[in-house]
């Protein structure tokens, strides 16, 4: 090995240039995407869970809940999408905080790269696999017997997932920056993320809920987003929801952001 | 004389914790410092700063002569970094990890495919290549560790605690791998809290404790300020315990002590101690359950030193390592 080549050229500060930052992201979005193939359990989380909660709620719920399975299925779907993606969510907190805990982290940030890559590459990774798991459970809700209002609701649907899975990274970030381990995160997941998926409109009508717990429903932005999803896929009036889903992503994203990136910058 | 690594006045503090309290130290180009010292003395913080992770709260440090904070970005390009833990991707195999950085240092698809087969080969971890890395044993994990440090082929390499945890014939492998790469010119600071492997590798020797250098000096040096074996015996009848003492004393000089656990140590000046030991022993009827020869522990080099042994554990800086031990012990039935 030569091993006194001299070294690329950089700048002394370490900025890199904007086309050689989005190349690391790609590199680093590259490798949390290629662990799929070597971690059956993360295929698992992206197909297998998806699949099961649809089939679940539509078979086992569904003729109790709207007298026919197919019934629940055209008005649960929406939920069931949004409850999953939610979910998928924590991945970029669970996957951050490893990458910490193993000293993967601190590799990266040994190496003269962008210094927002590690992040980035992170969150447009879970983005495409939330993508995957979105675009499978639409799939199969069709083959299932589900049916669109219309190809527009469709991409509108998936587009206001995606973009709510963002804001809601950043509080994720956040997240995988602060928490002491893995596990912990996991913890956050069940505590939090079940009881907000659950208190909002993805399963049931708000309408046959205690009326203390309508009050909390209404206000919970998982059922603007639920009920903003439910008009595109199912029919009915999307503006108001819709407008109000972004206005939540909007505030998640102001908040959550800037406190995600100082943490992520106390780190580095 | 040119100075791959120079630090001067490192000051760490971690809320009350205060890691780093004055570290000054250098490596001369294509040398191996060892910093020594127990858990929690504040080696893991130095490295932190030297590989650009962490800034010091006071003091400066040049690597390759550059500045490590002002300069970070052109440190980062000349350094590589092997952690405490095994900083590889579980997920990816063993190629995928070594592609992943060749990538993000900007070879070529094909470049860096030749670098990671390049160094799976000199790593001898070819044939696990194709395999996720978390299916490694320790050893090779290690290996493939360091060789995600040399993908850029750094000038200077940090090795925080290499060998922690390694079995000895694992540690063997990868100190040859090390006094490989010095030989190639590599510069390598390596925190160890093993005076054996300090002694293996390193050219100069700074002993850390509490934040601050106690000592420094070549092993030799080092080794002679600290004294060199110790011999243990453990009477098997425990009444015996003075008249063993004894008769150690008797052919040792002074030096020989009975330790609280009912043992009689003796510091070993002279190579024929303990045979002239065993010989009187068996003359005079006396045995010993166990007779064991130790060498100078870094317990003993901080007794030295300091005054006092290394304490366990305090801080949060190099968490989780295992205490271990560098005794030869041979349990005899003399």
């Amino acid at each position: 090995m030569a091993t006194l080549t001299a070294p690329p050229a950089l700048p002394a500060t370490g900025r890199v240039g904007l086309a050689t930052g989005m190349r690391h992201t790609a590199t680093l979005a590259w490798r949390n995407l290629v662990q799929i193939k070597h971690n059956p359990m993360e295929l698992m989380d992206l197909s297998i869970q998806p699949i099961m909660f649809l089939l679940l709620f539509t078979y086992v719920f569904g003729g109790q809940m709207s007298g026919s399975t197919h019934a629940y299925l055209q008005y649960a779907l929406a939920g069931i999408v949004v409850q999953n993606g939610l979910f998928a969510t924590m991945n970029t907190a669970v996957g951050l905080n490893t990458d910490i805990q193993k000293g993967v982290f601190d590799r990266l940030r040994s190496l003269p790269i962008a210094r927002s890559a590690p992040l980035a590459g992170r969150v447009v990774a879970d983005l495409g696999k939330q993508l995957w798991s979105l675009v499978l459970m639409l799939a199969l809700g069709m083959i299932l017997g589900f049916h669109p209002h219309s190809a527009l609701g469709v991409l509108g649907a998936m587009a206001l997932m995606v973009v709510f899975a963002l804001a809601m990274s950043w509080l994720m970030v956040l997240v995988g920056m602060v928490a002491a381990n893995p596990e912990k995160v996991q913890m956050l997941g069940f505590v939090v993320m079940f009881p907000l998926t659950f208190s909002s409109s993805a399963f049931v009508s708000v309408s046959s809920m205690p009326g203390w717990l309508q009050a909390w429903v209404k206000v919970n932005p998982v059922t603007s987003l639920v009920d903003a999803m439910r008009a595109l896929l199912d029919g009915g009036a999307t503006e108001g929801p819709v407008i109000h889903t972004l206005l939540w992503a909007a505030v998640f994203a102001l908040v959550f952001f800037p406190l995600a990136l100082r943490a992520y910058q106390r780190r580095s | 004389m040119t100075y791959a690594i120079q630090a001067e006045g490192l000051v760490k503090s971690f809320k009350e914790t205060r890691a780093l309290a004055g570290v000054d130290l250098a490596a001369e180009a294509g040398t191996v410092l060892g910093v020594l010292g127990p858990n929690g003395a504040g080696k893991t913080t130095v490295v932190r700063i030297l590989a650009t992770l962490l800034r010091p709260d006071a003091g400066r440090a040049l690597v390759g002569g550059l500045d490590v904070v002002r300069q970070a970005g052109a440190v980062r390009a000349r350094i590589g970094l092997t952690g405490q833990y095994a900083a590889v991707d579980e997920m990816l195999t063993g190629t995928e990890n070594l592609l992943m950085i060749g990538r993000l240092l900007g070879l070529s698809r094909p470049d860096a495919r030749a670098r990671a087969a390049e160094l799976l080969r000199n790593f001898d971890l070819t044939e696990a290549g194709r395999r996720a890395a978390g299916t490694f044993s320790g050893g090779m994990r290690r290996r493939l560790d360091l060789a995600a440090s040399l993908v850029g082929r750094p000038e200077v390499l940090f090795l925080d605690e290499p060998t922690t945890g390694l079995d000895p014939h694992s540690r063997n492998e990868l100190w040859d791998i090390v006094r490989g790469l010095v030989s190639e010119g590599v510069t390598v600071l390596l925190t160890t809290q093993y005076l054996e492997e300090a002694d293996q590798l390193a050219d100069d020797i700074v002993v850390v404790d509490h934040g601050r250098v106690i000592a420094q000096g070549t092993p030799e040096g080092l080794k002679a300020q600290v004294g060199g074996q110790v011999l243990e015996l453990r009477p098997a009848r425990a009444e015996e315990l003075d008249a063993v003492h004894r008769l150690v004393a008797e052919v040792s000089g002074p030096g020989a002590e009975r330790t609280a656990n009912g043992l009689v140590s003796v510091p070993v000046r002279d190579v024929a101690l303990m045979p002239a030991v065993v010989r009187r022993l068996e003359e005079a009827g006396l045995a010993v359950s166990e007779l064991s020869l130790r060498g100078s522990s870094l317990d003993e080099v901080f007794l030295t030193l300091t005054g006092h042994r290394a304490e366990p554990e305090r801080s949060a800086p190099d968490p989780g390592q295992s205490a271990q031990h560098t005794d030869q012990t041979v349990k005899a039935g003399v």
